[in-house]
């Protein structure tokens, strides 16, 4: 637990002090300034979730996710359009983002659902109400409020769905489904369907023995994926927004666009690549002093420990989130009972998802979709939200080393 | 454990996290330690935008002649944390002639957060503002000394003619309500503020465009990225006509220097105008550029309030330039009918006195001519007693807001809402609720209100007001809101009177008549035929104004003009010369009475006035 808390001070400090340089830039000391007072009542909520009684939680699991539904259906009407999402609340000089709480809030309902005494997840109508559970708040993030990249978060939870006993098959097929579009619009449409029937030929071959139904099954799931890698093209032009299609493309390396979308991560890339070894100094990176690198101090901010602690600082970093995460899932595993379990991997698979998806952009890896990362991007949603997590999950697990004693 | 079979799934997870770190290490290993080239373009290659302002529309007058235009000016820009240490500040000082102080305080005011809001040592920040080429080229050559400088060009108007400055306007910076409402502004930008250059601000300013430069690691501009291939070209703003005749224009403020006062030329058919000329004025060169926030303070500061658009934003009495309209409301409502005569005893009169000695009995024609007091002053009674005061006053009332509705159609009492003027004020038309609450609703009647008959009392007009009557009434029954611009985007907004054309007929008989035989006779044209009206407004703080009201030819109408200067005395002597030039110059294209001419122009009534 100490580890884990340190782990968290130590993130927070960076993050603040990172924040800090940027701010050089706009308005001076007051973004640094912000990020510190969203630490520190974040540590006081913190220090408050602590002395709650734990099965507050587990009893107004509902009730919050209910409260929380409304919250985010009514949010795309109040708020701004801030870089085309309505996402934002703004109550006197704070701004809110409902969505990063949702994602706490979402887990303690899953949590509570999937921990009751009687559920157990056999087949695929058990998995219904989860999905809704995820499902709903991931619909109204996309479409009402127009901002994707928290609308993606919730995927994390199928993770969790498979820890707690989904069939493999479930995320085997999402990845495939993923390649395949990625093929289709790479490529063509034909090498996506000889890789198609060559898996599946596999998987025959391999439930050959098995049961009849199976090979059905395949042939029928082998069917769908071919519509869907015919329909990919069409879903690629008339779904996807046109910038979320430019960036998919430069990802892809189909385009090449210095200037225009592919801009962020082309500034992103120079910036990390600068720094080396040992990178250019604590506030000496050049490229993102001079503001060269666009989000810098929100979905970027990775780009300036690239650039100012070089690969040590960045290889530093990202160890640092391995061991966080690692330790998560270990207090997620030693938890006696199903409701502190499952939260538990929720918060575990969040920042998993969240780390993931913000360096592989800022890297290059995957494409540009807007999520802070945990405790380093500025903002005091995305701050509470996180702390929010991560202290109701050590209040559980305190609650476990009360009932030992 | 409830779930202890899928126990091993607990690798499967901090497995794909362990993975994906591993991943991102390596592509992080081969992008930091591995690849060379990220570094060399971080370096070398690092891109700067600047925005590129266009130059903004040009504005010439009816008949093509260019009015106003752009001269080119220059910023020079520092970004503070690149000049170094070791940053040649004397020899920089040297080529823009400026000393060592003057560069100290500069930076300090740069520096100072409260001053400069924006103030930042990794951005761009004006050092000097609106350089002209002479100035900036020795700083062009030593570029290369100084890293972090750079040049921003602008562009400042500039004027063929000092003239016209109340209506064209004036550029300045924007305001933080500007930037608010419109994303397109940011801090530093210029807008037109006031008069044409404000209300056509979004057709004049073109569209911002952008270029992208490269620049080393010392900050020093390495040229156009891609030679330019991913610039935004600006778009230039779109050049307007307006309606004004410069030379129109600077005769009336020729005649109106050394005076207060305005005149307004209106072409009747389709209400374009094409004078409008408020003195005192200013020269509009001084409000560009460096010298424009010491310049307007000083106008803002003067006592004869140069800045207040007297055409527009003045109001006055109408004195006896109201008695064309009161004939044809009374005629039309049937107050008086075209033959009527009345009675006038001179100086005798009551309850209004005549200024004029003329025989009597009056008919209409000939009150116009003489302008006679007694004769309106029964027209107006007769048109509101006609259905008699009743028991509580109420027919008499219904008389007046019927005789108000009337007067209301030439566009008195409020402002023109559908034109591209800006700064209005709507004057004043008593209303029966004022009388009523005055002196209760039985206790006024046409004897109490009388003031009104001749133009006087709490009538309040414009002179932008007279000039679009005279206009009504040159078109014999309607006006098309006075405007600038010269498409033909109002030829249907016709507003019309509902007063029979015959009488207007009979009112530019009497006007007609002014000119030839009556209080304006000094002044007619001997080319053409002139209508016009006199007016001497009683002015409680001072001398008499001098009004005069006009159009010409009486047949097809070209023009139609209203004067007014301030504390001057008699209409006929100062305000009718003036018209009667403006028109004899805009129709004949000279002006042949040069005495007349130099008698008006020279004429010094006030002395405060400035000639700027």
């Amino acid at each position: 637990m100490f580890l884990l808390l340190a782990i968290f001070g130590w993130l927070n400090i960076y993050g603040a002090s990172y924040t800090y340089e940027q701010t050089s830039i706009f308005d001076f000391s007051n973004r640094a300034g912000k990020q510190f007072v969203w630490i520190l009542s974040a540590l006081v909520m913190g220090g408050i979730i602590l002395l709650i009684d734990s099965k507050t939680f587990d009893i107004l699991a509902y009730i919050f996710y209910g409260a929380m539904i409304g919250i985010l259906i009514v949010t795309p009407f109040v708020a701004h359009n801030v870089k085309g999402s309505y996402s934002w609340i703004t109550i006197g000089p704070v701004s809110l983002q409902p969505a990063e709480f949702a994602k706490c809030i979402t887990a303690l309902a899953v949590a509570k659902y999937m921990g009751r005494y009687e559920y157990k997840l056999r087949d695929w109508k058990d998995l219904v109400m989860p999905f809704l559970l995820i499902g709903i708040p991931m619909v109204i993030i996309m479409f009402l409020q127009r901002e994707t990249g928290s609308a993606l978060v919730f995927l994390s939870f199928l993770l969790v769905f498979y820890r707690q006993g989904m069939s493999g098959f479930v995320l085997f097929a999402g990845v495939l489904a993923i390649v395949v579009f990625l093929i289709v619009i790479r490529f063509s449409i034909w090498p996506a369907l000889i890789l198609l029937v060559v898996i599946f030929g596999i998987l025959v071959w391999r439930t050959w023995k098995i049961k009849r139904i199976y090979k059905w099954l395949l042939l029928l799931a082998l069917g769908v994926y071919v519509a869907f890698s015919f329909g990919c093209n069409v879903v690629f032009t008339k779904i996807l927004q046109p910038h979320q299609r430019v960036r998919i493309e430069v990802l892809l390396g189909m385009k090449d666009d210095p200037s225009g979308a592919g801009y962020n991560v082309t500034q992103s890339m120079i910036a990390i690549g600068s720094g080396q070894l040992f990178g250019k100094g604590y506030l000496q990176g050049t490229q993102t002093k001079l503001r060269f690198v666009p989000e810098q101090d929100t979905d970027f901010i990775f780009c300036t420990v690239g650039e100012e602690w070089g690969f040590l600082g960045t290889t530093g970093v990202l160890i640092l989130y391995l061991l966080f995460i690692l330790r998560l899932v270990s207090i997620a595993e030693r938890q006696r009972d199903n409701f502190s379990q499952i939260y538990s991997y929720s918060v575990a698979c969040i920042f998993l998802f969240h780390m993931t998806v913000n360096i592989g952009m800022v890297l290059g890896l995957l494409p540009v979709i807007g999520i802070p990362l945990p405790f380093f991007s500025y903002g005091g949603s995305s701050m509470w939200g996180f702390g929010l997590l991560l202290f109701i999950l050590l209040r559980l697990d305190a609650a476990r080393i009360e009932k030992m004693h | 454990m409830i779930n202890d079979k899928y126990y091993n799934r607990r690798y499967v997870i901090s497995g794909i996290a362990v993975v994906v770190v591993l991943v991102y290490i390596i592509k992080l290993f081969v992008v930091q330690i591995i690849d060379q080239s990220t570094k060399e373009k971080a370096d070398n290659n690092a891109l700067v935008r600047q925005t590129v302002y266009p130059s903004r529309g040009l504005i010439y007058d009816r008949n093509g002649v260019l009015l106003v235009f752009n001269q080119p000016m220059y910023d020079v820009t520092m970004i503070m944390r690149e000049m170094g240490n070791d940053f040649d500040t004397l020899g920089f000082c040297e080529v823009l002639k400026i000393d060592k102080r003057e560069f100290d305080s500069r930076i300090a005011d740069i520096s100072n957060k409260r001053k400069n809001r924006g103030f930042s040592r990794y951005t761009p920040q004006v050092f000097m503002a609106q350089l002209n080429r002479a100035d900036v080229a020795p700083l062009q050559e030593a570029m290369y000394k100084f890293p972090g400088i750079a040049l921003r060009k602008r562009t400042l108007r500039d004027y063929a003619y000092s003239s016209a400055a109340h209506a064209l306007g004036s550029v300045g910076e924007v305001s933080p309500k500007d930037i608010e409402s419109d994303d397109y502004y940011v801090p530093g930008d210029y807008a037109g503020r006031d008069g044409i250059e404000k209300t056509y601000e979004s057709v004049l300013r073109g569209v911002k465009g952008e270029e992208i430069l490269m620049r080393d690691s010392r900050g020093r501009i390495q040229g156009r990225f891609q030679d330019g291939k991913m610039d935004t070209p600006p778009q230039s703003g779109t050049d307007i006509r307006i309606s004004l005749d410069i030379q129109l224009q600077l005769l009336a403020e020729r005649l109106l220097s050394g005076k207060v006062g305005s005149a307004i030329a209106l072409e009747p058919s389709t209400g374009e105008i094409l004078a409008m000329a408020s003195s005192p004025t200013w020269n509009p060169q001084i409000l560009v550029g460096k010298i424009r926030s010491e310049n307007y303070n000083n106008l803002l500061q003067d006592e004869t309030k140069p800045l207040l658009n007297r055409a527009t934003q003045a109001t006055y009495s109408p004195g006896s330039t109201f008695k064309v309209l009161q004939a044809l409301v009374c005629l039309e409502e049937k107050g008086i009918r075209p033959t009527t005569e009345y009675p006038c005893n001179g100086p005798q009169s009551k309850p209004i006195k005549c200024t004029h000695h003329h025989g009597s009995p009056v008919s209409l024609e000939e009150a116009i001519e003489q302008s006679c007091n007694p004769y309106f002053w029964c027209a107006f009674r007769d048109m509101l007693q006609k259905n008699g005061y009743g028991t509580d006053n109420t027919p008499f009332r219904e008389r007046f807001e019927l005789w108000r509705k009337d007067i209301i159609q030439f566009g008195l009492g409020k402002r023109f809402e559908d034109t591209d003027l800006s700064e209005q004020v709507s004057g004043y038309i008593p209303t029966s609720y004022l009388y009523d609450q005055t002196y209760g609703p039985k206790g006024w009647k046409a004897i109490t209100i009388r003031s009104l008959s001749i133009g006087q009392g709490e009538i309040l007009v414009t002179p932008l007001q007279l000039a679009n009557e005279a206009a009504t009434i040159a078109n014999k029954g309607y006006y098309i809101s006075p405007h600038f611009n010269t498409n033909d985007s109002m030829k249907s907004n016709k507003h019309t009177t509902s007063i029979h054309p015959e009488y207007f007929e009979i009112v530019q008989n009497g006007m007609a008549r002014v000119m030839t035989h009556g209080t304006g006779r000094w002044y007619k044209l001997d080319s053409l035929e002139m209508c016009g009206k006199t007016g001497t407004v009683q002015n409680p703080h001072g001398k008499d104004h001098a009004i005069f009201i006009g159009f010409a030819p009486k047949e097809n109408p070209q023009i139609a003009v209203a004067v007014v200067v301030e504390n001057a005395g008699f209409g006929a002597t100062w305000a009718a010369p003036i018209a009667s030039l403006m028109i004899e110059q805009y129709l004949t294209g000279e002006i042949k009475r040069k005495w007349l001419f130099d008698r008006m122009a020279n004429a010094v009534l006030n002395e405060n006035v400035e000639e700027r």
